[in-house]
């Protein structure tokens, strides 16, 4: 079988957020495998652990994500890409990460893609469904259970907490959501694996796009911080006490009840 | 500027959805002045129409048909393009719902247009449509506007005020006949997690607990407390992977993002995964034993305790106001 994973990767947002020059400051902070996309690269291993074939993954970046992209090969993937757009684009968004990624599939025959559901830092959830609508093929999001027999795919799908039992056929492209599987750890041998195995890294040019064929299609006027939340009131004394004025807080402060 | 900006309406539990109340106020900003045109899908929607323009829509198009009645992104993808194609909308608006967050990139990519997902604030400003929303798990905001093609929005849930029902509005409800062939994906079932009731992500009072609630029994003094306030019991992931509740109950990046006007968060730490889901809550309320606990940082009002003292004198208070009122 032919598998992508579509990766990011992702400012840890368990980081302290710093805005300099109208944008997240990323000097120094902390950068990892968006966790979504490791649901993906696991089931993508069990998939192809079971059926046969080759694992590749993708990313759209600069070459600081050959780190994640190793690190997925250390996982267990076969082969990655990453499409440096770095010197091409300035002005990136949904639609062109979609576009490039879909223009170097065109051509690849994929039968299984598996993306993230979605991003824990830009956070739109539209790259999978996106790539899938430029190829032509149909999609599942947030899935939590993949069975492929033959042709024949059986889904579980999460549906704000309600699942749905879903039929589908390959190709296909699914985003994964928390609960699909647990992702390994990359193991010793396998980091050392990784080292050898292919890393292609292709510009917009190999894929024969120029910089107006991916021009994003919204554009970011600016980014801010949440107004600073006063620091909350800790109750003291009695705790009968408390949960009084927490009410009467509540009623007459917050106005909420 | 005027535009033409169409809504796709949901149903849930045989009613509308409050998101899609939400849409077509955010439809009406982005509208200018221009039509607003809800759209319904499914075999009942004639029933539901009137309920939209009572809510601020000029119109209701419906495509009444039986592969409609539950949701695939080919059937609605196809339905949607045929209003499209006889509305030619330049705006349309989604909840930041499973459906709206599946279904907007796909007719956003057919269109060859930017899409905004979800906003939390739509404002007119200097001849643009500006579109917020957040970033970095909550952590942060952008301002976004459209460049190209045209205007998708999908709108988080409780967040646009909806416009004031009024039964004296009236509009034309049209059927347009759709074609919808070829569903490459079929549902076979639909397994029921949810609760009847409250929709979490529409709640406006959340009570919520996390690993420290020790037990599923450990709900029943929230669920108690949830009823005295007529709002809905929702939960950490820790709680959940414990099996003290159900994962449909879980809050934050992975579960429900909610924006209630009360939260009270009882035994959770406040991992940055819950706060994704619940940091933009008008009110917070922690009661947590633990002073060093993070979800002091995000709380109005904190109550430094042990959540089964806490919660029963909670309900109590609670329960006192309502007879006094
Ligand atoms: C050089 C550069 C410049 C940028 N400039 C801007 C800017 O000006 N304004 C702006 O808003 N954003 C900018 N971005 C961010 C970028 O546009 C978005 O982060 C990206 O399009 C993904 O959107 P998202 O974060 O909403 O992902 P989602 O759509 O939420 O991601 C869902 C899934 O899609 C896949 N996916 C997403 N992104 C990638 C990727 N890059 N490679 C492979 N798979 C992916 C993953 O599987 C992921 O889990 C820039 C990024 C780069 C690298
Ligand atoms: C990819 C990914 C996605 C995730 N998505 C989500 C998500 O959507 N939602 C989510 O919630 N988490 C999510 N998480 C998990 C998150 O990181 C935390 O592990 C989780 O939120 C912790 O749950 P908790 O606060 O209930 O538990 P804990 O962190 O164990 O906290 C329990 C708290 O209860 C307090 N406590 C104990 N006993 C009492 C008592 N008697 N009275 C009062 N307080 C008491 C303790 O002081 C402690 O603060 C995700 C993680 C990952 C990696």
């Amino acid at each position: 079988m032919n598998i992508f994973v579509l990766m990011k990767r992702t400012f840890d947002t368990e980081e302290k957020i710093v805005i300099a020059n109208g944008k997240v400051n990323e000097d120094g902070a902390e950068f990892i495998i968006n966790p979504y996309d490791e649901y993906a690269i696991e089931e993508a291993i069990q998939v192809r652990d079971k059926h046969g074939g080759e694992i590749t993954v993708i990313t759209v970046g600069n070459e600081d994500a050959e780190k994640e992209l190793r690190t997925a090969l250390a996982m267990g993937c076969d082969k990655a890409v990453l499409i440096n757009v770095e010197d091409d684009v300035e002005e990136q968004d949904q639609y062109t990460t979609a576009k490039i990624i879909a223009e170097y599939l065109k051509d690849k025959q994929p039968d299984l893609i598996l993306a993230g559901n979605v991003a824990i830092d830009g956070g739109s959830g539209q790259v999978g469904p996106r790539v899938a609508e430029l190829l032509g093929i149909s999609y599942v999001t947030t899935i939590t259970k993949l069975d492929i027999d033959g042709g024949k795919v059986t889904i579980v799908r999460d549906v704000e907490g309600d699942e749905e039992i879903i039929e589908a056929s390959l190709p296909l492209l699914v985003t994964a959501q928390q609960g699909l599987n647990e992702p390994r750890y990359p193991s010793l041998p396998g980091i050392m694996k990784a080292k050898k195995k292919p890393l292609e890294e292709l510009e917009l040019d190999d894929l024969d796009l120029e910089e107006d064929d991916v021009e994003a299609k919204t554009k970011t006027i600016e980014v801010f911080l949440p107004p600073k939340k006063e620091a909350g009131k800790i109750l003291q004394g009695e705790l009968a006490d408390q949960v009084k004025e927490l009410v009467t807080l509540l009623r007459t402060e917050a106005k909420v009840v | 500027m005027s535009r033409k900006v169409i809504t796709l309406a949901e149903i849930r539990d045989g009613s509308l959805r409050n998101v899609s109340f939400e849409a077509i106020a955010a439809a009406k900003t982005i509208a200018q002045g221009g039509e607003v045109v809800a759209v319904l899908l499914g075999e009942s929607a004639q029933s539901y129409a009137n309920e939209l323009i009572y809510y601020g829509a000029d119109r209701v198009v419906t495509v009444e048909n039986e592969k409609l009645n539950h949701y695939t992104s080919d059937g609605y993808g196809q339905a949607l393009m045929a209003v499209i194609d006889s509305e030619k909308p330049e705006g349309i608006v989604f909840g930041h719902t499973a459906l709206g967050k599946d279904l907007a990139p796909k007719l956003a990519t057919k269109l060859n247009s930017g899409l905004v997902s979800d906003v939390v604030a739509v404002e007119e400003a200097g001849g643009n449509l500006v579109f917020t929303r957040p970033i970095y798990s909550g952590k942060a905001f952008e301002k976004k506007i459209v460049t190209d093609g045209v205007i998708f929005v999908t709108v988080r849930p409780n967040n646009i005020p909806v416009l004031e029902r009024d039964e004296a509005r009236s509009g034309n409800v049209t059927n347009l006949s759709a074609n919808i062939k070829d569903l490459r994906t079929i549902v076979k079932e639909v397994v029921r997690k949810t609760a009847e009731g409250v929709d979490l992500s529409e709640a406006k009072v959340i009570v919520a607990g996390g690993r420290g609630v020790k037990s599923a029994d450990g709900f029943k003094p929230l669920q108690e407390l949830a009823e005295v306030l007529g709002g809905a019991v929702g939960a950490s992931r820790g709680a959940c992977d414990a099996g003290y509740c159900d994962y449909s109950l879980q809050i934050g990046q992975t579960g429900k993002v909610v924006t209630p006007d009360l939260y009270i968060a009882c035994g959770i730490s406040g991992a940055i995964q819950h706060l994704a889901g619940m940091s933009n809550s008008k009110v917070i309320v922690a009661i947590n034993k633990d002073s060093e606990a993070n979800i002091f940082k995000v709380a109005d009002y904190g109550i430094v305790g042990d959540l089964f003292e806490v919660v029963p004198l909670l309900t109590e208070e609670f329960k006192k106001l309502k007879v006094r009122s």
